[in-house]
């Protein structure tokens, strides 16, 4: 049976909304429970940190420059560099290592 | 007030720079995926505009490309998204409870990796504004990059691609890394995230696991755990 490609990006649009939209429309007051509002203060941290590593290495086409980047990207942050300056700094790390050895 | 908005409003334009870069790059190489999968430019930037979900379109494009079905559909999204309800739940603990309703229809929108982690790394509550500047600079990157990347195909080089491509990473990077420094607590929750990450991508049985799984097991276990071993003080909790 052929499908319509437009009723797939609304099926795809409704359930993403939803699980976006539900827990900041439904829980407005601030969460008593220490454990849950523990939880959600680390969760960032942990999420962020998940998604960087390993994908970094596996994202460029060299593993080495986004082995690089990651370690760029880490002392710059380590300084305090700006998240404009860290970001761009990676990209760059990249670019000249692959120009370098691939 | 009024003046206050516009400061945040460009603040966030200012932070959603190197978004909107690295959105650019995602989104044209999803736009490839896209292409393959059988959608038109229109289509693809239709997507991208409504969904801001890079593992999401990627994989909404592969159910298309297979003709498996709305209800596979909808279950790939619900699985592959679940993060985005961590995320937004943490998020309502971020906002002012006077917050209304149309704000909150608007920042949930937009609950992205990206967005997310800019918007956690301000100080205090977040002023709506501020969000609404980060996605007046995201949303056009993602979805004009997703319509370039139909069109255009392979016509950006590869290594250009490849260099903006950890650029979204860098900007993690610059938000969890100066909490760690003041923190060792912090510091120790990225490391052995990090780890686990890594053992997931790559021992035989947990690398079954897809990506999207991935992220929400480590981060429910690994945040609970930190939780309950290092309950935070009231000052350190949101809005302090």
């Amino acid at each position: 049976m052929e499908r319509n490609i437009y009723v797939y990006i609304l099926v795809m649009f409704v359930v993403t909304y939803l699980i976006r939209v539900l827990p900041l429309t439904l829980i407005r007051k601030p969460i008593k429970n220490r454990f849950i509002r523990s939880f959600l203060y680390y969760v960032p941290y942990v999420t962020l940190a998940v998604m960087t590593f390993p994908d970094i290495v596996q994202a460029t086409t060299a593993p080495i420059a986004g082995l690089l980047a990651l370690i760029a990207g880490i002392a710059l942050a380590w300084s305090g560099r700006s998240l404009l300056t860290v970001a761009v700094a990676s990209c760059a790390v990249v670019f000249i290592t692959e120009m370098i050895v691939l | 007030m009024l003046q206050e908005n516009k400061t945040w409003y460009l603040r966030g334009m200012r932070d959603g720079v190197p978004i909107m870069l690295g959105y650019a790059a995602v989104g044209f190489t999803l736009g490839i995926a896209a292409r393959n999968a059988g959608l038109t430019a229109f289509q693809a930037f239709l997507a991208s505009l409504l969904n801001n979900a890079s593992a999401g379109e990627k994989a909404g494009f592969t159910v298309i490309e297979h003709n498996e079905g709305y209800i596979a559909m909808a279950i790939m999204m619900l699985i592959i998204n679940a993060r985005y309800l961590l995320m937004s739940c943490s998020l309502s603990q971020k906002i002012s409870p006077k917050t209304g309703l149309i704000p909150r229809l608007i920042i949930g929108f937009e609950v992205t990796d990206e967005i997310f982690g800019v918007q956690m790394n301000v100080p205090g509550m977040i002023n709506p504004f501020y969000t609404y500047g980060v996605i007046t600079m995201a949303l056009p990157g993602w979805s004009l990059g997703t319509y370039f990347g139909v069109v255009m195909g392979n016509v950006l080089p590869a290594n250009i691609v490849s260099a903006l491509s950890v650029g979204l990473y860098g900007m993690f990077l610059a938000i969890i890394i100066p909490p760690a420094k003041k923190s060792r607590i912090i510091a120790a929750l990225v490391v052995i995230a990090m780890a686990a990450s890594c053992a997931f991508a790559y021992l035989p049985l947990l690398s079954g696991v897809s990506a999207g799984m991935r992220v929400i097991i480590l981060t429910v276990v690994i945040s609970a755990a930190a939780a309950y071993l290092f309950p935070v003080k009231e000052e350190d909790g949101y809005g302090a």
